[in-house]
């Protein structure tokens, strides 16, 4: 099938036509004349960005099926505007070996909705003791590029400085879950005047501030990769910007919910709002907006992180960490960022596409909206008001902490390798 | 909306006169009386009662209290939460009332059931000779078997009008208003 | 007021409303019958998913003294440990026609939820929700010192007074009520631990911070002194080693007899009980003149009553 898109303004601003054909960008430029067969998708006032990309997304299968499925969160990825996503390691059994990652890579081709590429676990069965079988895994169909205990911190500096080396022989990169276990025994949600005054046990930045001091000063020593997952705080941001400015080769990355949400959610205690890292002040939250905007934090991620009902549906303390992400992150991104002017959309097509893309090793994501590169792409209408209603999105769970939610901005349509995903706002 | 002053301060005030000597009269005498007010204005009415009867009795030790039937009430479920009030009973305290006269005082009796709920309060209290009762306007509409046995004016009235005491106390002026659009 | 979630729900004059009817309920207590018919017809449960027998008789007795029907429930040994959930155990309540529901949960925040949850539409009453919150507990604090120092009159609050809490202010729900309340009603508040005792944020609460007693005293010399329970196993490694030994916090924050001694002559001393003797109080300070603590237990019942009677009477709110 080929489609030819009329009038979509490019991230630079430029108005284009836009064919694909073959799985390919045939044509960027136009105006262009539709052929015989080609569908044509009217894009006047949509925004043409290049397919998301996301480099942390937590699809639950194998094990968590009451969650998630790789069905379900690809085509909750598409709805978003994804075209890859990156499957976080904690499922079970735990995505350590060769075999639990081909699965799930299988899984993904099989949904056919986005690339859906595994992430390794760092350690045996996240345990943060032995190194798991890391090259098996770069090495097998899944290729993966990117090996994560997130979930739980790779705390012993010692087998973090061996991931680190060790993942050098495959151009790998280790994604650190950033906390210190000893300091975050119990912790409910940030430590801060709102978690003296509702009594949740606190969850120190410093916790994760002394994680990304060690491991960012470990990655120069031994001259390797890093990646910081969700980083949450003022100070978190502060010590990533040293390390760039000392060509340590750290990236780092921000959710759509650190940026949009404080811990002032804490007080209505409801468990949506619980999360991991937790919500911080809203001096965090500005400083990572801040950090954002000039590239101190390389890319978003979602962490997508759906739960069943009853993981939720409970005391706070009682309740899972986490929330999702994908079907509402490029909207957030949209009004906290682009319409109040911090970022333009060729920032938000590096920040969510061509640099997490850059992170993870895919070659033929993240590409720019150009004459023969890989057909994915996704159309953006920033004019669109829709309410966030959680039964009526494609996750399969319902924790998304913007339920009710007016939101400025939507997916009409995403291509991925030259296939619609989403055609007039529907998965297809 | 329309109001009609049907007592002035001068008519309360021989009304509560007129009621001492009734009081008087029936029980012959001040022996044993108990003046007891059921807020809120009950309460002025009572005292202002105890030294009517002070006067044309001065022996009399003048005893006067307060009752408050709030917790004693019926309609708790279906009005506004209300505030609780004093129950201050006169010297002997409690069991001060047992084997009295006890006069409830209140200012305008209507459905009765204020007057239920004190008589329920009164009995957690004690075991008064006998219980009377006393108010200043009886505006008909009872819906429990309860009558007063000194009424200062009885006012017919519509029950979607308003009757309205005013007390000097509580108030700033004496007089009893009946409001109603209608009328 | 359709619920007692937290202290700081309560302003100045709802505060000074609820001790003025506890007052009176208190006053029904000194009659031979104490029994009241305001909540006939109503059925409390009593909803402790965490031991307190003290908490939990002085509900059932203020309920029980207003003629509600009560239920003692402890899913602790029962459902909960057979992993029904909190949803579950309310909505089974709700079925069975509760009026109010005073709860008692080692989770903060547990009261809050079931109140806005479409579980149940009772009354929620915290009877003590983890660190969080105990707002009769501050209730009937603030109800003995306004009576002890300011005669108990209705219309009264804790203005020009000066309330000295001292211990475990981190894990205290007590202390959290209380510095909510008392301040609401007009008294300073002074607190008084090691820093490890006391949270994180807690300079932005509207009281002031000290960690030696002996210097809060003189400067800050109280009028109510109250003494906070410190469980022995805080200090060890496992409980987060908040203090080197009993030895040493009881040297430190202990009302001992020279600090018993350099309190003003009128000034009370308080303990929300249970009590560590020898610990947070010696027996000398606990069971001495200055002490109410029997008394807090007294006014207890009354502050329930008071309670009980302002959630659970007055016409549904629509909607609510």
């Amino acid at each position: 099938m080929s489609y030819l898109i009329k009038g979509a303004a490019l991230p630079s601003g430029r108005r284009a036509d836009i064919r694909i054909a073959g799985g390919a960008l045939a044509e960027v430029g136009g105006p262009l004349t539709a052929g015989p067969g080609e569908a044509v998708v009217d894009a006047e006032g949509l925004v043409a960005l290049p397919g998301l990309v996301d480099i942390h997304t937590h699809l639950r299968e194998p094990g968590r099926e009451d969650a998630e499925t790789v069905l379900s969160g690809s085509r909750a990825a598409a709805a978003g505007g994804y075209t890859c996503v990156h499957a976080m390691a904690n499922t079970n059994p735990v995505a350590d070996t060769a075999g639990v990652v081909e699965q799930v890579w299988r899984l993904g081709r099989a949904a056919g909705y986005v690339d859906v590429r595994p992430v390794g676990a760092v350690s045996v069965g996240l345990q943060g003791l032995h190194l798991a079988e890391l090259a098996a895994m770069a090495r097998s169909a899944a290729q993966v590029r990117v090996f994560s205990d997130d979930g739980q911190c790779v705390w012993d500096p010692v087998l973090m400085r061996r991931a680190l080396e060790y993942v050098k022989g495959f151009g790998a990169v280790v994604a650190q879950h950033a906390q210190e276990p000893r300091l975050t025994e119990g912790a409910q949600m940030h430590e801060g005047v709102v978690s003296s005054q509702v009594g949740l046990a606190g969850w120190p930045a410093v916790a994760e501030e002394s994680i990304i001091a060690r491991d960012v000063l470990l990655a120069e020593h031994v001259g390797s990769r890093l990646h910081v997952c969700h980083v949450s705080t003022a100070g978190s941001v502060e010590i990533i910007r040293w390390a760039k400015a000392r060509r340590i080769d750290v990236t780092a990355e921000v959710t759509p919910h650190h940026l949009l949400l404080t811990d002032e959610r804490a007080r209505t205690y409801n468990p949506v709002f619980k999360v991991n890292p937790p919500l911080r002040s809203s001096d965090d939250a500005e400083a990572v907006r801040a950090a954002l905007a000039d590239g101190t934090l390389d890319v978003v991620g979602t962490d997508h992180a759906p739960h069943p009902r009853e993981a939720k549906d409970c005391e706070w303390a009682a309740a899972a960490f986490g929330m999702t992400g994908l079907e509402t992150a490029l909207p957030i991104v949209h009004q906290l960022m682009v319409e109040t002017g911090r970022m333009t959309w060729q920032d938000v097509a590096a920040a969510m596409s061509a640099r997490p893309a850059l992170i993870g090793r895919v070659a033929d994501q993240g590409r720019p909206l150009a004459a023969g590169e890989p057909a994915n792409l996704t159309l953006f209408d920033p004019s669109a008001r829709w309410t966030v209603e959680p039964e009526r999105l494609q996750t399969a769970s319902g924790n998304t902490p913007v339920a009710g939610w007016e939101l400025r901005g939507r997916t009409v349509a995403t291509f991925w390798a030259g296939r619609a995903t989403v055609l007039e706002g529907e998965v297809v | 909306m329309a109001a009609t002053e049907v007592l002035d301060g001068p008519d309360i005030g021989r009304a509560v006169q007129r009621i001492a000597h009734e009081i008087l009269e029936q029980n012959h005498g001040p022996e044993g009386l108990v003046v007891l007010g059921v807020p809120t204005r009950g309460v002025p009415l009572a005292t202002r009662l105890a030294a009517a009867i002070k006067r044309v009795e001065p022996g009399w030790d003048q005893a006067l209290g307060r009752l408050d039937v709030t917790m004693y009430r019926d309609d708790l479920s279906r009005a506004p939460t209300r505030a609780v009030g004093r129950t201050e009973l006169p010297a002997g305290g409690i069991g001060g009332i047992d084997g009295a006269t006890v006069v409830l005082v209140d200012d305008v009796l209507y459905s009765g059931r204020t007057i239920r709920a004190a008589l329920d309060a009164l009995a957690d209290l004690g075991r008064p000779k006998t219980v009377r009762l006393a108010v200043l306007v009886d505006r008909g509409h009872r819906e429990l078997p309860i009558r007063a046995d000194y009424v200062g004016k009885n006012l017919p009235t519509a029950a979607a009008e308003r009757v309205r005491v005013l007390l000097e106390e509580t108030d700033g002026r004496d007089g009893v208003l009946i409001e109603g659009a209608e009328r | 007021m359709k619920h007692l979630l937290s202290a700081a729900d309560l302003g100045h004059d709802q505060a000074v409303a609820v001790l003025d009817v506890a007052e009176e309920m208190a006053a029904t207590q000194a009659r031979e019958i104490k029994k009241l018919p305001t909540l006939r017809g109503k059925t409390v449960v009593n909803l402790f998913f965490e031991d307190s027998t003290r908490t939990r008789i002085s509900f059932e007795t203020a309920a029980k003294r207003l003629s509600a029907d009560v239920i003692n429930f402890s899913p602790k040994g029962s459902s909960v440990s057979k992993g029904e959930s909190l949803k579950d155990t309310v909505l089974t309540l709700g079925a069975m026609h509760t009026d109010g529901i005073v709860v008692r949960h080692p989770a903060s925040g547990a009261p809050y939820q079931i109140a806005h949850s479409t579980w149940t539409d009772a009354s929620v009453i915290n009877a003590g929700d983890g660190t969080h919150q105990h707002p009769t507990q501050s209730l009937l604090d603030a109800m003995t010192i306004r009576r002890r120092l300011k005669g108990g009159q209705a219309g009264q609050d804790l203005s020009g007074l000066a309330v000295m809490i001292v211990g475990d202010v981190l894990h205290s729900r007590v202390a959290r009520s209380g510095v909510d309340l008392f301040t609401a009603l007009g008294a300073k508040v002074t607190l008084v631990a090691p820093a490890t005792l006391l949270p994180v944020g807690v300079e932005a609460w509207p009281a002031e911070v000290f960690h030696d007693l002996d210097r809060a005293l003189a400067e800050a010399p109280p009028d109510a002194l109250m003494m906070l329970r410190v469980q022995r196993e805080r200090m060890s490694s496992a409980g987060g080693g908040f203090f080197p030994s009993p030895q040493e916090y009881a040297r430190e924050y202990g009302l001992d007899a020279p600090r018993l001694a350099a309190l003003a002559p009128h000034a009370l001393v308080m303990h929300p009980g249970p009590m560590n003797r020898g610990l947070e109080i010696t027996s000398e300070a606990a069971d001495g003149a200055r002490s109410v603590i029997v008394e807090q237990v007294a006014n207890g019942v009354a502050v329930r009553m008071a309670v009980l009677y302002l959630t659970l009477t007055g016409a549904k709110e629509p909607g609510a």
